[in-house]
């Protein structure tokens, strides 16, 4: 089990580096001089060739990326172009803030989806499970600027409740208003996320549930409830995690749409304002950042799915 | 249900009992049509017929159980008095694992993989409160000892993936029994199972059925096994039962035809002598295919070399025309044999001669031709036919691949393969899930003959099989052999099939050939111990066999562990009656050989082996 975790571990290094090395030379197919952007347009040439040497972009390409590969894992991620403040400052208020919504969002509507499609698993057929397919379905195929707008719609124009837009510290707010606060972009990502956990832990369990032991299980008596969470759901937990992960990774790199919506100052807007003015240190640290996510959560996944099976923790 | 029942003499009893499935259309289609029988208090009763007979489905009945898609539609199943086909499942639960319980034919499917194996032995009492924790876990203790499982205290802690499959069935036993059932319902508990296994099984089922006092409904299409476990016999055809009695009546003298024809497909061990005569008439110089001395395994290890060896020194030769049964208990190589000559499994040592030509090793680095005349065989055609395609499909493309056949030659192809095999040739516009088992096995077979092969593997291919049709496949095989003059490498575990039909055996043992010969040599002393250990095994339809087996087994140590492959020495050591510490297990056993192509690899003289 050690070297199977060990060799995730790996896979998953490599990952990184592979991420690091399209992202860097990504960036540097762009047209544009790091210089010259950091500069403006008016600098003389002598102030360009300095600002070049000073960033190392005299030096050939292949040390350029060590420099900055090197610097990366220092957590030094360079300097904005745009802005010039250290990428780290920039990243890390918005990284804090996509982190809390997207933490609120998967506590709630992970175990909330978890439990209906498991529900939908136990009475297969049934009108309750044919309402929630037909209810996820339709959420997973609507946008989410859709889903955001019919919420916005509903709640702050003809209810009056919850904020259209979420800006400001959520400090020194009380309960109910940091609720107002979050309640609409949260909700929109727990619909995003719900019909896709609550689709893919039904049939994990579902899939379980045609197998010869649990057959076993009703033939010795065992009620409905005990299978299921005993009987099945140990087994189900494999599937389970990585879509957990999946759609956790998605909640931090993915909900540009959700936050620009909601002028949300998360991740996401930062980086469409990285490419609107080009400053593309930033988005290598932007992408970089959000490769690391995705790999830690799909290790975590995958280290709980190995943790979950018995022939991987006992072998013979 | 009470549990004071003990007094009742009557445990079950199925009365006029129907049960149909329903179609989508929502047509009824009868399954079982009135079956009659009563099981009684200390009775084993055996429901015996081929698949799609009801067995499973009447058994199940008894648990006020169908399968998803089936319903009781009259009659009674009356289980210690008591009606169980019209109660729901909440009714029922009470019932279920206390006063009825169920084994399964697979414990490695029906065990849960994720759940250790005493909270599953002792789920049911404990969960209907019938038995405290502590309570249950001492009866579960009693019946891994009476069991005769190894490390009674210890074993209940481990995952069911930690014990070996005969293990799993005995620990399946106990999980029946931990809530002291009055009915036991055994759903053909040892067919997957090896025969010195199944002996072992059927031994501890019989005992501890007696000592506990139940009765049981033991369901098999095995007459050999009822013979030895069951007291009355219910023959089933088509849901309806054809015979009943007790069981010497039945298994001496049958008098429905059906039964009769059953008992016919029961071939016992050929008596030395008996055996098939080889055919000569396509003999040519070289053997159509030699294996020289394969080492072969799985995974990566140190030097080019497998992380585990399967397969030691293998040598064998098989003549144009003639059968290779290749025959041993599960693990001991049997399939990878079969994988190494097709080339799945590339050897790591020795070579292999196709018509004294070297073969390459990988699957990869063979000609068109070279693949062409070495063909493989799935044990189940169930998997190994594309359920998508249509059979004209599944023949046609390697009749185009191999000869390159197409349009009408290619259409007309197909139809006289599946003539060969005995199908109509109306059957190539059917999807797989059209045929019955048997069907799908021949078309399975005809895929491997439309590349016009020289070799045939055929890796259990009836073994999944009913015994008639069963029989039927190797009737058809024998033929095809005779007019197509194509060799078969017949692997099974089925000694009795593979003795009635190939010219040479071959018995592996932990990746070793143990003895090799002709067919009647290896059935004729001398023996190499293991070979002893499997013929002794192979169960008689006769009353009375199972307990003179058990007596005067040459090998008593048979069940001492499955198979284990060793670094040196012989692999066979730890069961052998007639092993000498020191010798046995230090150095490999030298090859006996008679002179007659008769080869016994064992380190007691071939006297002693008499």
């Amino acid at each position: 089990m050690l070297s199977l975790i060990l060799r995730r571990l790996g896979i998953g290094l490599i990952t990184v580096l592979a991420v690091s090395i399209i992202i860097f030379f990504g960036t540097k197919i762009l047209p544009g001089d790091a210089a010259q952007i950091r500069l403006g347009q008016e600098a003389t040439e002598a102030n360009v060739a300095a600002m070049r040497e000073r960033l190392g972009l005299d030096q050939p390409v292949p040390m350029q990326y060590l420099n900055w590969l090197g610097d990366f894992m220092t957590g030094d991620l360079g300097t904005s172009l745009a802005s010039d403040v250290p990428i780290v400052n920039l990243i890390s208020d918005r990284y804090k803030n996509t982190v809390i919504v997207s933490a609120l969002t998967a506590l709630i509507a992970v175990p909330v989806s978890l439990l209906l499609g498991i529900m939908a698993a136990m009475f297969p057929g049934s009108i309750y499970d044919r309402i929630l397919t037909f209810v996820s379905v339709s959420l997973v195929a609507a946008p989410e600027f859709f889903t955001a707008t019919l919420l916005v719609l509903i709640f702050v124009f003809a209810l009056g409740w919850g904020n259209a837009v979420v800006v400001g510290s959520i400090e020194g707010k009380g309960f109910f208003e940091l609720i107002a606060h979050f309640a609409l972009p949260v909700t929109t990502l727990g619909f995003v996320i719900a019909s896709q956990l609550i689709r893919m832990s039904r049939a994990a369990v579902l899939n379980v549930m045609n197998s010869p032991y649990i057959e076993m299980a009703i033939l010795k008596g065992v009620p409905k409830k005990r299978i299921i969470f005993r009987h099945a759901l140990l087994n189900a937990i494999g599937p389970i995690v990585n879509v957990i992960a999946l759609n956790l990774a998605y909640l931090v790199t993915g909900v540009i749409v959700v936050e620009i919506y909601f002028g949300y100052p998360g991740l996401a807007t930062l980086i469409v304002q990285a490419v609107q003015t080009r400053d593309f240190v930033l988005i290598q640290g932007l992408g970089m950042i959000f490769c690391l996510t995705y790999v830690i959560l799909m290790l975590i996944a995958d280290i709980a799915a190995f943790a979950s099976n018995p022939r991987l923790r006992h072998p013979k | 249900m009470p549990k004071d029942s003990r007094t009742q003499d009557v445990i079950f009893e199925a009365r006029d009992l129907h049960i149909s499935a329903r179609r989508e259309d929502g047509a009824e289609v009868p399954i079982v049509k009135g079956v009659n029988f009563t099981v009684r208090r200390g009775e084993v009763v055996a429901l015996i017929g081929e698949s799609g007979s009801g067995k499973t489905t009447i058994s199940l009945a008894a648990l006020g159980y169908t399968k998803p898609g089936l319903e009781f539609t009259g009659g009674q199943a009356l289980l210690l008095g008591e009606d169980v086909t019209g109660k729901t499942t909440d009714q029922l639960r009470p019932v279920r694992g206390e006063s009825v319980a169920y084994l399964a034919q697979s414990a490695a499917a029906t065990f849960n993989p994720s759940i250790k194996i005493n909270e599953q032995v002792t789920e049911a009492p404990v969960l209907h409160g019938t038995k405290t924790q502590g309570e249950a876990n001492e009866k579960a203790l009693a019946l891994y000892r009476a069991l005769e499982l190894p490390n009674p205290e210890s074993i209940g802690a481990r995952y069911p993936h930690q014990v070996s499959g005969g293990q799993l069935q005995r620990l399946m036993a106990a999980m029946a029994l931990c809530g002291d059932p009055d009915l036991l319902v055994l759903d053909e508990p040892t067919t997957a199972l090896d025969v010195t296994t199944q002996i072992e099984v059927l031994k501890a089922f019989k005992r501890v059925i007696k000592e506990e006092g139940a009765a049981a409904i033991y369901v098999t299409h095995d007459l050999a096994v009822v013979a030895q476990i069951a007291d009355h016999i219910v023959v089933l055809y088509n849901g309806e039962v054809k015979e009943a009695g007790p069981t010497d009546v039945i298994i001496n003298r049958p008098r429905h035809p059906y039964t009769k024809r059953l008992m016919a497909a029961i071939q016992p061990l050929p008596e030395p002598g008996q055996g098939n005569i080889a055919l000569d008439e396509h003999l040519r110089d070289d053997p159509a295919i030699e294996v020289r001395d394969v080492d072969a395994g799985y995974g990566m290890g140190v030097g080019g070399q497998p992380a585990v060896k399967i397969l030691r020194d293998i040598n064998i030769k098989i003549e144009r025309g003639q059968t290779m049964g290749i025959i041993g208990e599960s693990g001991c190589g049997k399939s990878t044999l079969a994988r190494v000559i097709a080339g799945l499994l590339p050897a790591c040592e020795g070579e292999l001669l196709l018509d004294g030509q070297p073969l390459p090793p990988a699957l990869a680095d063979r000609t068109r031709d070279q693949l062409r005349r070495v063909q493989f065989v799935y044990q189940m055609a169930d998997t190994a036919l594309n359920p998508r395609q249509y059979i004209r499909y599944i023949l046609g493309r390697p009749v185009e691949f191999y000869t390159g056949l197409r349009g009408k030659k290619r259409r007309k192809r197909v139809e006289e393969l599946l003539e060969l095999v005995e199908l109509p040739a109306s059957f190539a516009d059917r999807f797989p899930h059209e045929l019955s088992g048997g069907q799908k096995q021949r078309v399975n077979l005809a895929r491997a003959l439309a590349a016009e092969p020289e070799v045939v593997l055929c890796d259990e291919v009836t073994s999944a099989l009913d015994t008639i049709v069963g029989a039927n496949v190797i009737d058809l095989l024998t033929r095809l052999q005779k007019e197509t003059g194509v060799s078969f490498v017949f692997i099974s575990h089925d000694l009795s099939t593979v003795a009635s039909f190939a010219d040479e055996i071959v018995v592996l043992y932990a990746g070793r050939v143990a003895e090799q010969g002709p067919t009647d040599m290896v059935l004729a002393a001398p023996h190499h111990p293991y070979t002893r250990l499997l013929i002794s095994s192979v169960p008689e339809p006769r009353m009375g066999w199972l307990e003179e087996a058990a007596q005067t087994r040459a090998a008593r140590s048979g069940i001492a562990g499955g198979v284990e492959m060793t670094e040196v020495g012989c692999p066979f050591f730890e069961r052998c009656p007639l092993a000498i510490p020191g010798t046995c297990d230090k150095v490999d056993p030298p090859r006996l050989d008679d002179g007659h192509g008769h080869v016994i690899e064992c380190h007691r003289e071939l006297s002693e082996l008499e």
